[in-house]
């Protein structure tokens, strides 16, 4: 025998994350009803504010809680603002919110539960005992701090709210992140001399990536009820501004005067988008706990 | 665990109101400037010329003895304001507490046990009732029981036991249906999937009567997760009950909360969060402690993966 060439190492490397339509095709009618209701929601959430018929901010006092009239599908808020024009403006702040706050505690929880997942050991420790304590703070809570300390306002809550999230999803992906770190192939790319940066970023995160997208769909949901309820308070985002969270709480004035009808209309957009995203959410969880 | 979480969790909200813009001693003497020696006497009385920690330890030592400090807008003891509505809070939260467990695990068995039409319809309704944000149960069930069928009063505390339960029930409700909704969810796949164990098919087959079979096997076994999701929600009442009180125009804590924190009455948002937060761990380890009493396979102090 001479001296062999080096066997080519051969790594079975497990399907990566499916595309996004394969994914959106796998969760069902309801999944994709929900999932329609959701674009809607987004592209509102951009043109809404240029699509509005008219003036969302201005008010014209003389018009206060009158009905629905030809023109004015919703009828006036408590100020005399049409009231569809300020949900189609409020899109905006209300889904561009729990988008940041989605967005802060995956970035912060995955990497958490990578590093704690890759590391193992004491480094693991402290970061699950880390996130165990974050446990104690609830988000809302949470956000009311925020906003006794840096003023009220839709930043600090989304702060806020992306750190009490975190502890979430730093629990679940770790999880699935010790689960995938203990896969051969991981152990045959080590043996390779390929960094663990490189190991975790093109390996581990995608193959649990079904797992963060289900995540941040059900969180959104989640984000979003909180955030709203932050705003209903008075600490998020302020009024005249349109947001459904503050169009529910201002509007609150009319109901015992038999006008329900704006704040009705803001939480029933605050309920269809939630529905949405806990509907699809749900099927992303089975679709991703079913290819494990 | 439970002495570590609060010590974090009462060093964070000391920490964070610390950080506060703003200074304590223009918020004590309303804005007037006052001689350097009374501004020495403050300073000393509040331990404000003292080390960020030696400040920390004396909130802590003296809230350990009741003492939270003094509300600038009200100029009163925290503690007493804190205990005037303390009661208000825990019934609101107890009385939702109840009607979810009744209603929500009730609902989740009967979903569980009655594939078909029954569970088809609950777990469509329980999935919108999971979406229902408390603020906007709240305005609906305002609209439709307060003002339309003025079946309940809509805003404020009653006086005594049986117009406090009037008074609670709406906003018991608007707590409740969310949280109701994912119990009676997560109540159902319990159910569903001891059912459908190998020895629960054996003893199906051995012919072992149906309400045993229920009872020894199925519910006994499911009620570890009913318990652990019963037990997450109940807590998390605690920070929503703010929204619920504030909506309904209740007394308690969380509405206090919102209001001293819109006032920037550091002291009130410092020893309500304590209050709030230490509730919320204590409902969780009690949690633990029931899981630990209903699965023998888990032995407190060590925990899985």
């Amino acid at each position: 025998m001479s001296a062999a060439a080096p066997t080519p190492l051969v790594i079975v490397r497990p399907s990566r994350a499916r595309s996004a339509t394969g994914l959106l095709r796998g969760t069902g009618a309801a999944g994709i009803i929900s999932a329609v209701v959701i674009a809607i929601a987004i592209v509102l959430a951009i043109i809404g504010r240029l699509v509005a018929p008219y003036n969302p901010t201005s008010p014209n006092l003389g018009l206060d809680f009158i009905g629905p009239t030809g023109g004015h599908f919703l009828g006036y808020d408590f100020e005399g603002r049409d009231v569809l024009s300020r949900l189609l403006a409020g899109a905006q702040s209300s889904m561009l919110g729990p988008l940041a706050v989605v967005i802060g505690a995956l970035a912060l929880g995955t990497l958490l539960a990578v590093i704690a997942a890759w590391r193992k050991g004491a480094v693991d420790a402290v970061i699950s005992s880390g996130v165990d304590i974050l446990f104690a703070f609830p988000g809302i809570l949470l956000a009311v701090l925020a906003a006794a300390v840096f003023g009220a306002g839709l930043t600090a809550a989304a702060i806020a709210l992306a750190i009490a999230y975190m502890p979430y999803v730093a629990r679940v992906l770790r999880g699935a992140a010790l689960k995938e770190r203990s896969q051969p192939y991981i152990a045959a790319l080590e043996v390779q001399g390929a960094s663990a940066t490189a190991i975790c970023l093109r390996h581990i995160v995608p193959n649990i990536a079904p797992l963060i997208v289900a995540q941040a769909t059900t969180m959104f949901g989640y984000a979003m009820v909180d955030l709203a309820a932050v705003s209903f308070l008075g600490l998020g985002v302020q009024p005249p501004a349109a947001d459904w969270g503050v169009m529910i709480s201002e509007n609150q004035v009319g109901i015992p005067e038999g006008y329900p009808l704006p704040a009705l209309a803001a939480g029933a957009c605050v309920v269809a988008v939630v529905i949405a995203f806990n509907v699809l959410g749900e099927r992303l969880f089975e679709q991703a706990q079913g290819a494990r | 665990m439970l002495v570590a979480s609060l010590l974090v969790a009462s060093f964070v909200i000391f920490g964070a109101l610390y950080l506060a813009p703003g200074n304590p001693i223009a918020a004590l003497s309303g804005g007037r400037s006052l001689p350097p020696s009374s501004l020495r006497v403050l300073e000393a009385r509040y331990h404000l010329n003292q080390p960020f920690l030696a400040q920390y330890w004396y909130w802590l030592s003296s809230a350990l003895h009741g003492n939270l400090g003094i509300s600038i807008t009200l100029r009163e003891n925290v503690s007493s304001l804190i205990a005037s509505r303390v009661w208000t809070t825990a019934g609101l939260v107890l009385y939702a507490s109840i009607i979810i467990l009744i209603l929500g695990i009730g609902l989740g068995v009967l979903a569980g046990l009655r594939p078909g039409i029954v569970d088809t319809s609950a777990l469509v309704t329980s999935a919108i009732s999971a979406a229902i944000p408390s603020f906007v149960a709240a305005i609906v069930l305002i609209t439709l029981f307060a003002v339309k069928l003025r079946w309940f009063p809509a805003l404020g505390n009653g006086t005594d036991f049986v117009s406090n339960l009037r008074h609670f029930t709406l906003p018991a409700v608007a707590l409740a249906i969310s949280s109701l909704a994912i119990v009676a969810r997560v109540t159902r796949a319990a159910i569903r999937e001891e059912a459908d164990r190998e020895h629960v098919q054996t003893a199906t087959s051995r012919g072992i009567p149906r309400r045993q079979l229920v009872r020894r096997h199925i519910l006994r076994n499911a009620a570890i997760p009913i318990t652990t999701i019963s037990g997450i929600t109940i807590a998390s009442l605690i920070a929503v009950a703010a929204v619920v009180e504030t909506a309904f125009g209740l007394n308690g804590l969380g509405a206090y909360l919102v209001q001293a924190a819109q006032s920037k009455d550091l002291a009130v948002v410092q020893g309500i969060s304590l209050v709030l937060v230490s509730a919320f761990v204590v409902i969780n380890v009690v949690v633990d402690l029931a899981y630990a009493v209903l699965d023998p396979r888990v032995s407190l102090g060590r925990r899985a993966g």
